[in-house]
This record gives structure tokens, sequence and C-alpha cells, in this order.
């Protein structure tokens, strides 16, 4: 046995027995304010360069309008058919034991994993008018690809994982006793899930939601693939953003970028919030 | 938030899920009462089923059918035609550059911010998860107008004579950006679990504050690490948005793989696209397995 050197003040001081701080910190805020804050920080300075009435006229001209439009809605359509796929398939990993099952559960991150480029072109063969699902909508005429639909699509399928992962681990911990309790009770299935088992999701629920749109709201690579991008139309606003560019328009660019970051500061502050609401819920106070 | 509520509280999932949303086996053996019935249990599993394979399984098998539909000929021929094989070396030398420095940062970050207590701890997690929120498009008319010629930093690097925009350069700052939070978000979920007893006790045992780095933390955060790294390669290789807009999508030059299936796909050249697309893919496959193994791990 070696002898222990005897140092006894060091138990008091222990709040500055781990160094470096000031190496890491400052890499960090070095790191993020070159990396992330200055660009960030250029864009906004080159937005405020326009006038008020510059600035007014390019976000709110009808092109840029009815690229909102279409963005907002078909990412309300993206999160409200996530909601749905989300849940089902959180319920169904959680609660039953088929073969497949891991499969499935690994399958379901696939489009985090999967390049937003790769999905694109993947999606537009897919439900093209030739395309092996599209042909059936086709002959039924109703077009997926190269309209909103396709759109919609694209969003739902790039922001798929949100709802099933928020869920998931909710539904995991839920206690199975208030399942006996309802059962006890007389309830129905339905009962137990409605009054029961869904209140105690929901938080977790609407936060998967929440984020499955934001992402969807900034979604470019899936998209313009299948959008078929007719101004009016079927333009996003990511996209005009890019032809801006490509045309020179620098401050008409610049001023529709900070839109969509206006968009997502809300959306982040939202979604911020919701978690919050979730962890208070959890810990039940 | 997914896995269990972090401490931070703060911390947002706004891209690849947390580790912990691996099923925890010991949840499952509770058996759940509700939709049991033989009926409502068949219909919800063949739903759920059908949906993973038409929406999640199906688009996987249209890249490689389509890849694959002139036979192996003509694929090998677009694999390692001269500006395809252009993008695959550019791609790599991008995660090559981008995923370490992301990483050192990461480490940084986590320690900073889960081994001392400081004002302000809430708000640095949430600009350090930032580009998570950030629309890719934004993040690159961002740097172009830093480092364009009409940017901020544009008169100064004129007169510099250097070129940052629509060079290689260019691709690397943006990837930089977009993948940032990868790594930093997943060590700081580790390590905060994990707590500052056992370092707290090799510094007292006289260990110097980088021995009990490499020989006490490093340990105990390699998986995290290891995940974090790989979630930060597979965005990195597959970024479109932010880089489409500064690398000026040169064919030969600044083209990363998924800019030259978008170049390939707009050319109709099918067979083209969708060959490379299988590269990515494979690489969006192993990753998966790669999660999966390191979720096994823990």
């Amino acid at each position: 046995m070696t002898e222990i050197p005897m140092t006894p003040p060091r138990s008091y001081r222990r709040r500055h027995v781990i160094p470096g701080f000031g190496l890491t910190m400052g890499i960090t805020i070095a790191y993020l304010g070159v990396v992330v804050l200055l660009p960030i920080l250029a864009l906004i300075l080159k937005a405020a360069g326009l006038s008020a009435a510059e600035y007014w006229a390019v976000i709110s001209s009808a092109r840029a309008v009815a690229t909102y439009k279409i963005t907002v809605g078909s990412a309300l359509m993206a999160a409200l058919a996530n909601a749905a796929i989300g849940l089902l398939l959180a319920w169904v990993l959680v609660s039953y034991e088929f073969p497949g099952r891991r499969v499935l559960d690994a399958l379901v991150d696939l489009p985090f994993a999967l390049p937003t480029a790769v999905a694109g072109i993947s999606l537009t063969a897919l439900l093209g008018p030739n395309g092996w699902v599209g042909q059936f909508f086709e002959s039924a005429g109703i077009r997926l690809a190269y309209a909103q639909p396709g759109i919609v699509i694209a969003m739902a399928f790039t922001s798929l994982p949100f709802v099933v992962r928020t869920v998931q681990p909710v539904l995991e911990e839920f206690d199975p006793e208030a399942e006996e309790a309802g059962v006890m009770l007389g309830a129905n299935d339905w009962q137990i899930f409605a009054r029961v088992i869904f209140p105690s999701i929901l938080p977790a629920f609407i936060a998967g939601c929440a984020l499955s749109f934001a992402r969807s709201l900034g979604e470019f690579g899936a998209v313009i693939f299948i959008a078929g991008n007719l101004p009016m139309e079927t333009e996003i606003t990511a996209l005009l953003a890019v032809i801006r560019l490509e045309e020179f328009e620098y401050p008409a660019a610049a001023a529709l970028a900070s839109v969509m970051l206006l968009a997502a500061f809300v959306m982040l502050f939202i979604t911020n919030a919701i978690q919050l609401w979730h962890l208070r819920y959890v810990r039940g106070d | 938030m997914a896995g269990f509520p972090s401490p931070i509280g703060s911390a947002v999932v706004t891209d690849l899920p947390a580790p912990h949303a691996a099923a925890d086996e010991n949840a499952r053996k509770h058996r759940r009462r509700v939709g049991q019935g033989p009926v409502i249990r068949r219909v919800l599993i063949g739903l759920a089923v059908l949906v993973g394979a038409v929406f999640l399984l199906l688009p996987v098998a249209v890249i490689f059918a389509h890849a694959f539909r002139l036979g192996l000929g003509p694929y090998w021929e677009a694999i390692s035609e001269s500006s395809t094989a252009h993008a695959i070396w550019l791609t790599v030398l991008t995660a090559v550059v981008v995923v370490p420095i992301n990483t050192g940062f990461g480490i940084a970050a986590a320690w900073a911010i889960t081994r001392f207590s400081f004002k302000g701890k809430k708000l640095l997690i949430t600009i350090i998860e930032i580009p998570f929120s950030i629309s890719p498009i934004v993040a690159g008319v961002a740097y172009l107008f830093l480092y364009g010629s009409q940017g901020l930093l544009g008169p100064l690097l004129k007169a510099a004579d250097v070129q940052i925009m629509f060079t290689v350069p260019a691709i690397l700052l943006a990837s930089l950006f977009v993948t940032s939070p990868f790594v930093a978000r997943e060590l700081i979920a580790v390590m905060q679990m994990q707590g500052n007893e056992y370092e707290e006790a090799a510094l007292s045992l006289g260990a110097s504050g980088f021995k009990t780095f490499l020989t006490v933390t490093l340990p105990n955060m390699k998986w995290g690490l290891l995940y974090g790294a790989i979630l930060c390669n597979a965005r990195v290789m597959g970024e479109f948005g932010a880089v489409s807009v500064v690398s000026g999508n040169i064919r030969g030059e600044t083209n990363t793989l998924p800019l030259q299936i978008e170049l390939l796909f707009n050319d109709f050249s099918s067979v083209g696209a969708f060959a490379a697309a299988t590269i990515l893919t494979l690489l969006a496959l192993v990753s998966l397995c790669g999660k999966l193994w390191l979720e096994r791990q823990r």
C-alpha cells in the first residue's frame, strides 16, 4: 500500500479543482463567434442595409407572399401527416412485439441519415407520372410530383423521425398501473387511450409536431427536385431566395433570407417553450 | 427531447434524435393492456409496417433500381466518370477536414458547459444549437454576405486578393456551420449524466488536467464521441442547401457529391444521378448500422 499524500485543504476548494475553464470556454466562444454568429450578423447587416420601403417591397411582393403560403401551408400539412404517422409508429414500436420490429425501429431514422438531395431525386422518381407509385395516382387524375402534394410528401419524409422519437420514450415510461386502473374502472380501450394515455404524451407529441413543422419550413434539398418550382404555384421561399441570388439581386435575397431567419428563431423559441412545459409535466411540478 | 429529459433542460432535439431513444428493454416488460385485442393489434402493426415499407423502404429501393437499370457496366461507368469521381473525392476531403474540427469544438464546448457553473449557460447551449434550427439555405446566404464580394468582409478580402466564395474553403466553412452542433450536443448529454466525481478524484490524487482528460474523461465519453462523429459525418457528406449556395457549382472543381447528383439529374442523366446517389445511400445505411451498434454498446 502506498501512502496517500495528505492534502486535506483540496476538498474545500472543490469548485476550482477542475482546470481548463478559460481554455475550453475561450475555444467555444471564439468558434461560435466566427463560424455561427458572424455570418448571421453579416446577413442581418445586409438586410438592414435596405430602406424600410425597399425591404417591405421585397418581402410583400406577390411572388414572395405566394412562396410563404406554399411553404407554410405544405409544412403544416406535412406536420399533420407526421402527427398521425408518428403516433402510429411510436405506439406500435413500443406496444407490440413482432418480427421486424427492430428493423422498423432502425428504419425510422433513415430520413435523417439520407442526404436530402438523394431523398429528393428518389421521391421524384417514385411519385413522378411514370413512377412506381405516381402512375397509379396519375391514372386516377391526381398529380403528386411537380405539384403541392409532392412538396408535402418530401417535407413529411425528411421530418418523419421527430414525432416518433419524441413520443416513443414517453410512451415507454408510461406507468402501466394507470392503464390497469382504467381497466378496473371499466373503461374501454379507446377511453383509456383518449383520457389517460394521450394526455400524458401530449406535451411530447406537440413538441414533435412543432419540430417537424420547423424543419419543413426550412427544407430545401428534398423539395426542389419534386416541387416543379413554378412561380406563384409550387415555389418555396428558400428557392426564391436562391433565384434572387442567381439574378445578382443580393438585397432581395438578403431580405427573403432574413424572413426565413426570423421564422426559424420564432420556431426555436416556441419549441424551447414547449420543451420546458414538457419537462415540467414530466417532473410534475 | 428524445430519451429522458436532459438535465440541462433546454437541449432541444432539432435533428437526429439522441441515442437514448432506443427502446428500453426493461420498460417493455410491462405488458400494455390497451390495444391488445387480436384485431386492433394486427391492424395497427399492419399499418405501421405498410408505412415503413412504402414511405421508408421504397425510396431506397427506387435509388438502386434506377442506378442499375441499364446493368452493371453503365453503373460502373457513371461512378468512375471523372467529374463524379472528383465529387466523391471532394466530399471525402470535406468530411476529413470538418468532422475533426467539429469534434474538437464539441469536446471543448461540452467540457466548459458540463464541468463548470456559470451565468448564461442556457443561452450558450441555445446558441450552439442555432445551426439545427436554421435552414441550410439561410446559412449559405449568410456566408455569401460575409465572404462574398458584396459581403461584410468582401472589400477586405479583395484588398488582400483572397477569394473564398465559390472555392473549396467556402464549402468547408458552410459545412462547419451546418454540422457544428452534432458532437457538442451528444457530449453535453453524456458528460452531464456522468458528473465530475471521477475527474475530481483523479485531480485530487495529483493527476494533471490533461492526463485526467485522457485517462478518465475520454474513456467515459468515447461512445458518445463516436456517435456524434458518425452523425456529423453523415450530415457533412450529404449537405446540399448550404453548400449549393457557396460552392458556385463548378463541375469537376467545387461540386460535392450531392451537388453532382443535382447536376446529373437536371441533365437528364438518370443513371448517373442515381449511381452517385447509391454511394450516399450506402453511407446513410452504414451510419444507421453504426448508430444501432453504438446504442447496443451502452
